[in-house]
Formats: structure tokens, sequence, C-alpha cells
């Protein structure tokens, strides 16, 4: 499903975020990103969203080289990706409901389609009745399981996830992590960036540990 | 092509409702293309008005001709027969000289000069209505009566007429830069609307873009957005117009009846509307267009 080889990545102005990083996930895999604050975790899962490009080496994902795809190519691979991001990224001036409407409406389905399908996925994350509240009238877990039910609304198979769980009290990230723990056991595979391990235990993840951009 | 029509639709719902969260910024914009169009669209209209007004005072060029002050009224009637005869001329009113004097002499200080000159200075003449009313043939009769014998003098009477016509020439010259001129203007508004409007919208694009939106996605309500601020200028300008010759058209008609003249002040029709509005629309449209190639590439 992903699939790194001797995958780096600089920054423009700063030193390797990456350094020859090979790896692979299989399909239907739960996999852990572990690692200190500034070790290259969401460099990692940005070069499987194709958000940034490779310095060196390949990433394959469902067979295809994204760091070489052209630009025009880059919606349709992440519209088959659940992202769940760091900082979030809601649309704060939209509704809860509309913002897990915006990846439906993207792939153009038609809105009361849209709809009934983001009320489902809305429901999933239990914000079902929070649909009109604007994000800023939500907690911090609200949020952060409202960004969870825009990610999973195209129903990908493959769900990326960046310290979902962070800043979040024990019974909330608990709750978080098992709507991730569902979503493995219907079989898709998802792969998060996290420094709370043991909230996955259950389904005996496997476990990535990156320092200053190399792979343990 | 369902989805195709879903887009739009959504694209026009989202511009419409960018439209409505800023409405003062909207309104302003809209004003302010409303009035850049309103100016040459006035313009527009005013010639038009002015060319329907020529064509009212003078419904047909004539010829005056003029017989030499010597001739009898002999001479006038044969000359009478040819013009008769003549092909190129529709008809003709004999103006005898005692009649021209009568009617002078009513003229208010022109009794008294006429009186002390002591004979009758006016020549017998023909007021002569051309077949055709094309300037060339005009020019061309004229040139024939003259080298009649015993004729003295022709004159064009609507030498006014075609001079007013090439004055207009030159306005509708001076009209079609300014419209251009105010063309470009309403573009640079939309131009700087649009990139406000990308300023506004900088995390929904990127947010959008993360979630597999492409370029097409992103652009359409934006050009939604200015083709719709052109619309609404487009009628702004066109309601501006409207009113305008709405409040004129009262004076001009009594200004008309001073002159004998019964004008009414035309407005834009339908036809001239929609192209108002198209052309609107098209320039908002390009301004957003032009606007977006500039400020969506820095994301
Ligand atoms: N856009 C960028 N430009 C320059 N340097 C960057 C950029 N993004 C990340 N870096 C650098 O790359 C390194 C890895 O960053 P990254 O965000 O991947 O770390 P992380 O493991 O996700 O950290 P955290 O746990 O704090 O989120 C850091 O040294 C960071 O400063
Ligand atoms: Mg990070």
């Amino acid at each position: 499903m992903i699939r790194f080889e001797h995958a780096s990545k600089r920054y423009p102005g700063s030193i390797a975020a990456l350094s020859d990083v090979s790896f692979e996930v299989a399909r239907g895999e739960l996999v852990l990103v572990g690692g200190h604050s500034g070790a290259g975790k969401s460099t990692l899962l940005k070069l499987v969203a194709a958000i940034e490009r490779p310095s060196g080496g390949t990433v394959l994902v469902n067979g295809q080289n994204v760091g070489a795809l052209r630009p025009r190519a880059i919606p349709y691979l992440r519209r088959n990706l659940g992202l769940v991001f760091q900082d979030q990224k809601l649309l704060f001036d939209r509704s809860a409901l509309d913002n897990v409407v915006l990846p439906l409406a993207i792939a153009g389905l038609p809105p009361r389609e849209a709809a009934k399908r983001a009320r489902a996925a809305l429901d999933k994350v239990g914000l079902l009745a929070r649909e009109k509240a604007m994000p800023i009238a939500l907690s911090g877990g609200e949020q952060q399981r409202l960004s969870i039910a825009r990610a999973v609304v195209n129903r990908p198979n493959l769900l990326l996830a960046d310290e979902p769980t962070a800043h979040l009290d024990a019974e909330t990230a608990r709750d978080v992590a098992d709507i991730f723990l569902d979503f493995h056991r219907v079989g898709v595979t998802v792969f998060i960036a996290t420094y709370d391990d043991h909230y996955f235990e259950a389904a005996a993840p496997r476990k990535l540990v990156l320092s200053h951009g190399q792979l343990q | 092509m369902k989805t195709w029509l879903t887009q739009h639709r959504a694209a026009l719902t989202l511009a419409l409702r960018r439209l409505r969260a800023a409405p003062l910024n909207s309104l302003l914009s809209i004003l302010a293309i409303g009035i850049a169009l309103a100016l040459p669209s006035g313009g527009y209209l005013l010639l038009s008005n002015l060319q329907r007004l020529a064509q009212k005072a003078a419904p047909t060029p004539r010829l005056s001709l003029f017989l030499s002050i010597d001739s009898d009224r002999r001479t006038a009637s044969e000359l009478g027969v040819r013009l008769k005869a003549h092909a190129g001329i529709s008809s003709y009113i004999f103006l005898p000289r005692e009649q021209t004097l009568a009617r002078m002499k009513k003229n208010e200080g022109l009794g008294d000069v006429i009186d002390a000159l002591g004979h009758n200075p006016f020549p017998d003449a023909y007021a002569i209505t051309p077949a055709s009313s094309a300037p060339e043939a005009m020019e061309a009769l004229a040139a024939e009566l003259r080298g009649w014998p015993k004729v003295e003098h022709i004159q064009i009477d609507s030498a006014w007429v075609r001079r007013l016509d090439a004055l207009l020439n030159l306005g509708r010259s001076g009209l079609a830069l300014l419209a251009a001129l105010l063309g470009g203007g309403l573009v640079a508004i939309t131009f700087n609307t649009i990139r406000l409007q990308v300023l506004t919208q900088r995390a929904e694009i990127e947010v959008s873009r993360l979630l597999g939106a492409t370029d097409a996605f992103i652009r359409r309500p934006f050009h939604y957005f200015g083709a719709l601020l052109g619309l609404a200028g487009g009628l702004a300008a066109w309601l501006i117009v409207s009113l305008a010759t709405l409040a004129l058209r009262g004076p001009v008609n009594q200004l008309g009846q001073l002159y004998a003249l019964n004008f009414d002040l035309a407005t834009l029709g339908p036809v001239e509307a929609c192209w108002l509005l198209f052309a609107a629309t098209l320039l908002g449209l390009g301004g957003a267009a032009i606007s977006l190639r500039q400020h969506l590439k820095q994301h």
C-alpha cells in the first residue's frame, strides 16, 4: 500500500528532515510512527499525500510513484486518502456539516447525497447532534473528531493521521483512538504519527520510530 | 454531465454566498462598475438621440436654386419645366421674389433696411427636393444645375446635417475610446476584488487543495464571482442610465417644443441593454480570470 525506497527530504535552508528512509505498509495494516518532536513524522505523512515531494529516493502509494506525479494527477491521489492534519485545518466559517461535506463536493457528489453521507460520518464520530455548530463552538476533542469525520467521509482505503490524540484528555483520546481502531477493523489501512502508542495497543500495531530523520 | 451541473451549481451558490458575506464591499464594487459602464452607455445614448434629432430636424435634405436677379418670370417658368422633367428631382416649389420680399419685410428690423434699398433685392428661387438624399448624388445634382442658364447660385440646405454627421462620427470614435478605457477600469476593479477574495479565502483554497480539489474546482466560484459582479454592475449601469433619461425626458421635451420639435428622449432598448449586460459579465469574468492566474500561483 505504501512503500518508501531510500526516501529523503531536505527543506530548503534546513538540515535533512528525512534521510534514507525505507519501509513498507501492507494493505489493511495499522502502523504507528513515533519519534521526538522534529524527528520527521509529519514530513513522512506529507510525502505519502504528495504535500511534499521527496528530495531523493521514491515513495510509492498503491504502486504509484507519488513523488513523480504530475500536478494535475495529485488531486485524484488525495481523493483516495483520508487525511487528519496535525493542525486539523478545519474551515471556521462553515458549519460542522459543511466541513464534512467539502471532500464530497470536491468529488462532485450531488448536495443531497453528500449531506446524507456527511451525517453518517458525523454520526460515526458521535457529532451528529452538533452538525449545525461552527467549529469555534466545538471543544478540542470535538474538533479533532470533526476532522476525522471529514477524513473518512469519502470512504478512503488509506487513512493518514498526524497526532490525532495530542492535547486531548485521556478519555477523549481513547474515544478518538477507538474510531481509528474501528476503521482498521473493517480493513482500512491506517497510518498514524503519534506519541500515544498505548491507546492503540488493542490492535497490536506495528511501530516505526524516527530519530533525526532516520528510521531506527 | 450531472456531476458537471452539480459542480457549477455549487460554485454559483458559493459565489453568491461570498458576495453576500461582505455586502458593503460587494455593493461598492458593483457601484464602481455601474458608474464606469454608465458613462459610455450614456454617451452612446446621447449620440443616438442626437442622430435621431438631426433626422427629425431635417427630414429630407433640400437644394435651393436662386435665379439671377435680372431673369424674368418666363425664364423662371421654363426652368420649372426642366426641373419637372429631371429624373433626379422628386419635387420642387417655386418661390416668387415678391413673396420672398413680403416674408422678409415681416422680419423685425429687416423691413426698414429693405425699404431703404428702394428695390427688391431678392431673386426668384426654387426649393428642390432631390430624389436621392445621398451626399454624392446631391453634389452631382447641384453641379449640374449650376451649369443651367440664368442660375445664379445653388445652395445645399442639408450641409449642417452633414456637418453634424461628421461631428457624430467623431463623437463615436471618442466614445469607443472611452468605452475601452472604462472597460479596462472594470477589469481592474474585478481584478482587485478577486485578489482580496483569494486572500480572504486562503484557508479554504489550501484545505480544498489538500482534500483533492482540482484547479478548476478552486477557480470556478471565483469565475462566477467575477461574472456576477460584472452582471450586477451592468444592471447598475442600466439603472443609472434609465433613471437619468427618465429625469431628462421632461426638460428635453419642453426644450423641443420651443423649437416646434416633437422629440422624445430614447432610453436603452432591450437589445442594447442585453449587450450591455453581456459585455459587463464578460469583462467581470475576464478580470477574475486574469486575477486568478496572478494570485492562485502563490499557493
Ligand atoms: N516547511 C518546512 N520548511 C523548513 N523546514 C521544515 C518544514 N517543515 C518541517 N521542517 C523541519 O523538518 C524537520 C522535521 O519536521 P516535522 O514536522 O516532520 O517533525 P515532526 O516529527 O512532525 O515533529 P512534531 O512532533 O513536533 O510535529 C524539523 O527539523 C522541521 O524544523
Ligand atoms: Mg508533526
